[in-house]
């Protein structure tokens, strides 16, 4: 069944859904994974097979459900905490970045917080300002938290596994616009260790680092390149946190070029983090300044055009490429 | 309740409060890094609710939580090495006055986010249900916290999936230098509990005997799966916010009048009055506890701060670029 194509959220279900077999202390709370199944259907069919104590609806009550969550670890359950949006996940931020971050490092390792935390991170055709964030680099600055975004339905599974099995807090984001992707995922039970990145595409010019759906689009704007002769280099972290800087290193040390895409913005962001850490360890090797290509610093707005503008996509990355590569005069837009 | 059950919460409220005066003072001679948040004139409370609890039910408590720990059962030096942030004390300095832990005795945590622990507690009752015991979870918090959210979505939360949760209020007239009555419009935050569908009451939190019996009850509906309670403990805090605090926004007579009603005093003057113990009794408890709690800052105080490299074990992070 090697080649078997599922869909990212169906392999994420189905990776819950066998931890949950092997191990009775995982259940799923939040609102709407009950009988509905979640929003995008990630929790379908849970209620059915391990019933509603295991499979929760809760209150549209994200402090409680989050420290709930938390709770629930620390008296040794294993929860999943959907959140259903990252938007939403403001409203839970104690109990994520003051209470499961922290309660492992304040008890001196007395108690452990196995729990997580997930929700649909990115944007979705229109799904306006407040349903389209992409706050993981905000998750990424606290200590004590690791931070997961899978690209594909393999990673999705595999991944998913690990948080559940990792005994510290996981912030596990799903792209809404990589849900329906398919992908091959294989139907036994198999994880992906966090932090470790993986390389999608080999190449000698130029290391571009991507994060969740801008993989998808970095692929191709890949593939757009080639033509110009310029070989890329694509490293997916997987992990933001802990992150594979080792992996990112190695490749820049060969190309000695870099360019990060990222859907998130670029003050304090993630490709800030990932051209500081390349700058600081590998400055020697660096052939041009290293670049990122975020979305723009604005709130996500609701028409397709504006979106589509303030947005990355295979054509702007690829031009960035070129910009990089000196094949282009002018960047797309000078200042994001 | 038995003779040696009245001595046990006497000497709870004995050990809570000289250890916290002690506190005090070796605040005052520079011994603590930080400020504290003391639990005087509240000790009532963490006595009559925490000997209602197993060793293995769990409590959550808050930044005023020395208290708790004690009554819990932690030992009054890791308690006082802790606030001292020694390598000897209950999270090895990492935790301090604000945030003390003991899972082997239920201490789950002493939380410094106002409001912090409920959600956690409600949680602590999930999974005590999920796991089919009859452990029960309580959450010690203040006046300040019941206009939190973190208060109304755990009650709600936790009423309705009937988890085996006490959810003790602590009213002490202030959150930080904020009356209660600037902050809340009903004079018994134990009424909110309606709203919820749950048991609520109100008693009076100098009075063990009362704060015994509330918890007595709320703690067998937890055990038998009807749900959470709600317990308001109205008491007062005898000192400021902080050690420090100029507490300007009450009067001298306020807290004299307040200081007149002390748990320890009226305890005492039950169990002598009834004949459970002698004064003589009463001064050989007392001295017992002045031992042990002086033994308890002198262990504290020379104790070893722990070495700095230790300030990075279990920070998480990226491994290959934490120390350079």
């Amino acid at each position: 069944m090697a080649d078997r194509r599922i869909r990212f959220v169906e392999a994420l279900r189905e990776g819950m859904r066998q931890e949950m077999e092997r191990d009775a202390s995982v259940f799923v709370m939040g609102e709407g994974v009950g009988p509905h199944g979640s929003c995008f259907k990630q929790t379908d069919g849970f209620c059915a097979q391990f019933g509603e104590d295991r499979c929760r609806d809760t209150p549209i009550s994200e402090q409680a459900i989050a420290g709930a969550a938390v709770g629930a670890a620390l008296a040794g359950m294993r929860p999943i905490a959907d959140l259903m949006w990252i938007d939403f996940t403001t409203l839970a931020t104690d109990q994520i970045c003051n209470q499961a971050a922290k309660l492992r490092y304040m008890s001196d390792g007395q108690v452990n917080v196995p729990a997580v935390f997930r929700a649909t991170t990115g944007r979705l055709k229109s799904n306006g300002a407040q349903h389209s964030g992409s706050w993981y680099s905000w998750y990424v600055n606290i200590p004590g938290l690791k931070v997961v975004v899978p690209s594909n339905p393999y990673d999705a599974k595999g991944l998913i596994i690990s948080a559940i099995r990792d005994n510290g807090p996981v912030v596990y984001l799903e792209h809404k616009m990589l849900l329906n992707v398919k992908g091959e995922v294989p139907e036994e039970s198999y994880t992906i260790p966090l932090g470790v990145a993986e390389v999608k595409k080999e190449g000698s010019d130029l290391t571009i680092v991507a994060t969740g759906y801008e993989v998808t689009d970095t692929m191709k704007a890949a593939a757009m390149v080639e033509a110009d002769g310029i070989s890329v280099e694509v490293i997916d972290p997987r992990t933001l946190m802990p992150y594979d800087s080792d992996t990112i290193l190695e490749s820049v040390r060969k190309t000695g070029r870099l360019l990060v895409v990222d859907e998130g913005f670029r003050y304090c962001g993630y490709g800030s983090e990932i051209i500081s850490m390349v700058v600081e360890n590998a400055m020697e090797c660096l052939k041009d300044r290293p670049r990122q290509f975020t979305a723009m610093h604005s709130t996500v707005p609701f028409s397709p055009p504006l979106e589509e503008y303030i947005m990355p996509s295979p054509v702007k990355i690829a031009n960035e490429i070129r910009v990089v590569m000196g094949k282009s005069l002018e960047p797309e837009v000078a200042i994001r | 309740m038995n003779r040696e059950m009245k001595i046990g919460l006497l000497e709870t409220m004995l050990k809570i409060r000289k250890a916290e005066l002690q506190l005090a003072v070796m605040f005052k001679n520079g011994k603590i890094p930080s400020g504290a948040h003391l639990y005087e004139g509240e000790e009532a409370i963490a006595a009559g609710v925490c000997a209602n609890l197993r060793t293995d039910d769990q409590i959550t408590s808050t930044h005023r939580g020395h208290g708790h720990c004690i009554a819990k059962g932690m030992e009054p030096r890791r308690m006082m090495a802790e606030v001292c942030a020694k390598s000897t004390g209950c999270c090895s300095g990492k935790g301090g006055t604000m945030h003390m832990f003991d899972p082997s005795i239920g201490v789950m945590g002493t939380i410094g986010i106002v409001g912090g622990g409920m959600p956690i507690a409600t949680g602590l009752g999930l999974a005590a249900k999920l796991q089919g015991t009859d452990r029960v979870a309580v959450s010690f918090f203040g006046d300040g916290a019941s206009n939190n959210g973190a208060f109304h979505e755990s009650l709600n939360m936790a009423s309705l999936w009937k988890l085996p949760v006490i959810y003790v209020c602590e009213n002490n007239q202030f959150a930080t230098s904020v009356s209660v009555k600037r902050s809340t419009p009903i004079e018994d935050i134990s009424v909110r509990a309606i709203g919820y569908g749950m048991s609520g009451v109100t008693v009076d939190g100098n009075k063990v005997d009362e704060t015994y019996a509330a918890a007595a009850d709320a703690v067998a509906r937890a055990r038998r799966g009807d749900g959470p309670t709600l317990i308001e403990c109205k008491t007062y805090r005898i000192r400021g916010h902080f050690e420090g605090d100029d507490a300007i926004y009450r009067s001298k007579e306020e807290v004299q009048a307040a200081r007149e009603r002390d748990p320890i005093e009226y305890w005492k003057n039950v169990l002598l009055g009834d004949g459970t113990i002698s004064e003589q009794d009463f001064i050989d408890l007392n001295e017992k506890i002045e031992q042990l709690i002086a033994q308890a800052a002198q262990f504290a105080d020379e104790s070893s701060y722990p070495t700095p490299e230790d300030a990075l074990k279990l920070c998480g992070g990226n491994p290959s670029l934490l120390v350079k």
